[in-house]
């Protein structure tokens, strides 16, 4: 096959073919999904809410390195996907009763981006320590 | 007053006080907050305990009043135990299970009807104005059923093709959104977190399906105007939709069965117990029970919590929780578990541990935890996970590109192009799996840990496990692990049997050693006491360091000491020459003992090598482990207990620093290293370890540095954890192997690669089969590891 051979409708659906790819790992992996900053204001432990409904969000959070935070994961859904959490780096793996809140208590030792993740990895968030 | 008892109470962790005026001022505002009734501020505990009215205000604005007064605050965590926890997740499994059931039995009666319809669209005498049958596996269901169905029903081929149309668009309407539901809001949810998932590909996939259906059911013109036949899909669209989810209900079913261990232990927690209350035995829940409580038990009970048994006796089935299989004897003073089961006589005890505390619920929050770390070994899967969808995705809009433009530029015509390249797309989203590859890993870690808690190893995680499937030498400390790390009096001899006998000798010598605290005295007492020999107090008592010790029972002169001591007294151990010799070889400790001047006898005590050591070592050797024992022992002793255990390497004399630079110098000469022991001061040793297998009744600190824990005392359950470990090792890796291969090989070809060689193109019905079957085999294998049995 030349490629003299294709007609402009092929040449369409190429063109086509190839922006829909770019856009869909555009859209996948380098939009941002929104991200939260928390303050270290005042003393004690700062609290994030965070939505999990076929994803978290925010899914990024952002939080002063050394600080204790706990994440309230309210689990807006029943879709088995998301039932569990785990947190690698600081040893936990919860279940995540549906239209539930559960609150984890963690706080990032030093600064660095601590990533949790749904049970078996497809969903993602981060707590960036800084 | 009526509105005191309405009052609640809460504690709330207060942050920031660093003095007691913070203290105070915190009580104060706390006191002056309308609603609260009393508020004591703790600066040691740094809480406020508060009793207030919850009409008038609430736990949020308590915790908004302590801020605002310049400190911390927070609701303290609801803290869900182990137990409710697991109860929680089995509820929400079961009802999953159940709604997938429904779900999946239901859109396989509708894909079976719809294939019965979908006939006479296809097939019949119409066929030859259709274009190309995209679905190859409909193409044979076609030719092979078209003719006896015609037979049997030829009053469906008379009904007009709109009418069928139309049929199966409202059939296939149902069936998406009350059986497939699920796939398209998840997906969208997803989506708009720019996540993507299992259920991004199964609805893009069918719901592209289910467009091109309708657009060509509504407005066949369109089609026609464009050289297409309006065909339709909604069958391949009901048979996905029944295929995934009847694969995602086995998957329930068998992710169910992963936490098995996990749940049969949560249900070893008995709901009642029976204590002594008042001066009466009452019944009362288990959260009544209090620290110091009398706890009744009477045969074939569970045991409700874990304490100290005050008086009775029985033998206690303990195989739920440290895989010994045989009975335990306790009596007074013996530790009882909470869970095991009472099997001949009755007793008290004393409640010690309770709840949180409890050994049961220790070992259930262990193995949670230890079921929520990863194993390093799922590291690439994760990765690959996490881009998964969008490159399937990517894949599927290449597929059709390629097919079309190929096709199209070939010579065919615009209509087949788009429906071979659609069908093909269709099938690269359905066929990819990602859930194969998610569940690889923690569903073989999850049955591993809970075979491990059966036979009584508790993994403390996937890393351990992968470690200990590693390992390659085994080095065990030898008091307390090797041996049963309390000296007993193995041999008693005697000088002239017609003088003394041997009960005579131990209850002289017991006697005078129930003065001293040397630990060999210890053993010597406690011989006695098992024979039920009644003890003297010595009338006078003295002790040579490192020599003997001597003194008067019964009126009669005692002397007990080693050959040196005995030679101070001017006596000859040689009448006792062929049992010397013979004792020295087992490297026990020899104690002579004079009476009134003469030597009457001999006592050997030794640390006893445990029963299944020998066993346990051999079946070491057999799975190719080099095993070593280090000792702080001397040398002679140490070669001793080697010999009789059946261990080829020993290094003794080694103190616990010693120790740590032993493993050290194994790790760096290569080896994968395991380090069992059972003491305070192997703890170091046992962190420094490839793998730290902390022993039965070991200490909490060996527990907490160790990878594993034994919950029973012998080195059978060494190997029976190095073997589980490597067996879901192997698992593991098939399980990953599966899911690489099923995507790697199953995604091109779908895609169609094979096509040009062979004309073998996949049906997206087919290959949705493939991908339910395939998460599923997944589960299955790592279920396979619950019929583990430790080789005996």
């Amino acid at each position: 096959m030349m490629l003299s051979a294709l007609s402009s409708s092929d040449w369409a659906v190429i063109a086509t073919g190839i922006g829909a790819i770019a856009w869909v790992n555009w859209y996948f992996f380098l939009a941002d999904a929104g991200s939260v900053v928390v303050k270290a204001a005042g003393e004690g432990r700062q609290e994030v809410h965070i939505a999990v409904r076929g994803g978290y969000e925010p899914s990024t959070i952002r939080v002063p390195a050394g600080a204790p935070v706990r994440l309230v994961f309210d689990r807006q859904e029943d879709s088995s996907c998301s039932e569990e959490l785990v947190f690698p780096d600081f040893g936990v793996r919860r279940f995540l009763p549906a239209f539930e809140q559960t609150s984890i208590d963690i706080t990032p030792p030093e600064k660095g981006t601590y990533e949790f993740t749904c049970g078996m990895s497809m969903l993602r968030g981060r707590v960036v320590a800084e | 007053m009526s509105t005191v008892a309405q009052d609640q109470e809460i504690v709330i962790p207060v942050s920031g006080m660093t003095c007691a005026a913070c203290q105070s001022r915190v009580q104060r505002t706390l006191q002056k907050t309308p609603g609260v009734t009393d508020a004591t501020v703790n600066l040691m505990m740094a809480n406020a305990t508060i009793a207030f009215d919850p009409d008038t205000v609430s736990p949020d604005a308590l915790v908004e009043v302590v801020r605002k007064s310049g400190y911390g605050a927070e609701l303290p965590v609801p803290d869900r135990s182990a137990f409710d926890e697991q109860a929680a997740r089995d509820t929400a499994q079961q009802n999953e299970f159940d709604e997938l059931k429904r779900k999946a039995l239901f859109s396989a009666v509708a894909g079976a009807v719809a294939m019965l319809v979908s006939m006479p669209l296809m097939g019949g005498s119409e066929t030859v104005h259709h274009g190309p049958v995209a679905d190859p596996f409909m193409q044979w269901a076609m030719n092979s059923l078209t003719p006896p169905l015609e037979r049997a029903m030829p009053w469906l081929y008379t009904i007009p093709t709109p009418v069928l149309s139309w049929g199966l668009l409202a059939l296939t309407l149902v069936v998406m959104v009350w059986a497939g539901r699920h796939f398209y809001t998840r997906a969208w949810a997803a989506f708009t977190h720019h996540a993507a998932d299992m259920n991004t590909l199964v609805a893009v996939g069918t719901g592209a399906a289910f467009v091109y259906s309708v657009v060509a059911t509504v407005a066949p013109g369109v089609f026609i105007a464009n050289g297409m036949m309006p065909d339709v899909y909604y069958e391949a669209v009901i048979i996905i939709i029944a295929f995934i989810l009847t694969g995602n209900a086995f998957e329930a079913r068998a992710k169910r069965n992963t936490s098995a261990a996990l749940r049969s232990l949560a249900k070893l927690q008995p709901k009642s117990a029976r204590v002594h209350r008042e001066g009466a035995d009452v019944d009362i829940a288990i959260e009544q029970v209090i620290r110091g409580d009398t706890v009744m038990v009477r045969p074939g009970e569970r045991l409700p919590v874990d304490g100290e048994v005050l008086d009775g006796a029985s033998a206690v089935d303990e195989s739920m929780l440290t895989g010994e299989s045989r009975p335990v004897a306790k009596q007074a003073g013996d530790r009882v578990i909470g869970g095991t089961i009472n099997r001949t006589g009755a007793f008290r005890y004393r409640a010690t541990t309770l709840g949180e505390a409890s050994m049961l619920a220790q070992i259930v929050k262990l193995m949670r935890d230890a079921q929520g770390s990863r194993a390093p070994i799922q590291r690439l899967a994760d990765r690959i996970s996490g881009v998964f969808v969008p490159v399937v995705v990517s894949i599927a809009i290449a597929t059709f590109t390629v097919w079309f433009v190929t096709l199209h530029a070939g010579g065919g015509s615009p209509g087949e192009a788009i429906v071979r390249g659609f069908a093909a797309s269709v099938a690269v989203l359905i066929i990819a799996c990602p859930c194969a590859m998610g569940l690889a890993v923690p569903t073989a870690v999850m049955v591993g840990t809970g075979k491990g808690a059966e036979l009584g190893v508790l993994i403390k995680g996937g890393e351990a496990l992968q470690r200990a499937g590693d390992v390659t030498t085994v080095v065990l400390d030898k008091t307390g692990t090797v041996t049963e790390g309390r000296p007993s009096v193995t041999h008693i001899a005697l000088a002239t049997p017609s003088v003394i006998d041997d009960a005579e000798l131990l209850r002289l010598t017991a006697s005078l050693e129930s003065s001293s605290e040397h630990p060999l005295a210890d053993a010597i007492v406690r011989s006695a006491k098992e024979r039920e020999l009644r003890l003297q107090h010595p009338e006078a008592f003295e002790s040579v360091t490192g020599r003997g010790v001597h003194g008067v029972v019964d009126g009669r002169a005692i002397a007990v000491g080693n050959a040196a001591y005995m030679q101070d007294w001017g006596l000859d151990v040689a009448p006792l020459g062929a049992s010397v010799k013979e004792r020295a070889e087992m490297a026990e400790t020899l104690m002579y003992v004079a009476v009134d001047g003469a030597m009457a006898g001999l006592i050997a005590v030794a640390d006893p090598i445990r029963a299944t050591s020998r066993d346990a070592i051999a079946r070491l050797r057999a799975m190719g482990l080099q095993v070593v024992m280090l000792t702080g022992d001397a040398e002679a002793t140490a070669k001793a207990v080697a010999a009789q255990s059946g261990i080829d390497r020993v290094v003794a004399g080694v103190l616990p620093e010693g120790k740590v630079a032993e493993v050290e110098r194994l790790q760096q000469s290569g080896q994968v290293v395991a380090m069992v022991g059972d003491g305070v001061n192997d703890a170091p040793a046992l962190a420094r370890a490839d793998v730290g297998i902390a022993i039965g009744s070991g200490t909490d600190v060996a527990v907490e540095a160790a990878d594993l824990a034994l919950m029973r005392g012998d080195l059978i359950a060494v190997a029976d954890a190095i073997e589980l470990s490597r067996r879901t090792m192997r698992i593991m890796k098939q399980n990953l192997f599966w899911a690489f291969a099923y995507n790697t090989i199953g995604i091109p070809i779908a895609a169609g690669v094979l096509y040009p060689v062979f004309g073998l193109l996949l049906s997206p019905i087919l290959a949705s089969a493939a991908m339910a079957f395939s998460s599923v085999s997944v589960v299955t294998n790592s279920l396979r590891l619950k019929s583990f049995r430790a080789a005996a």
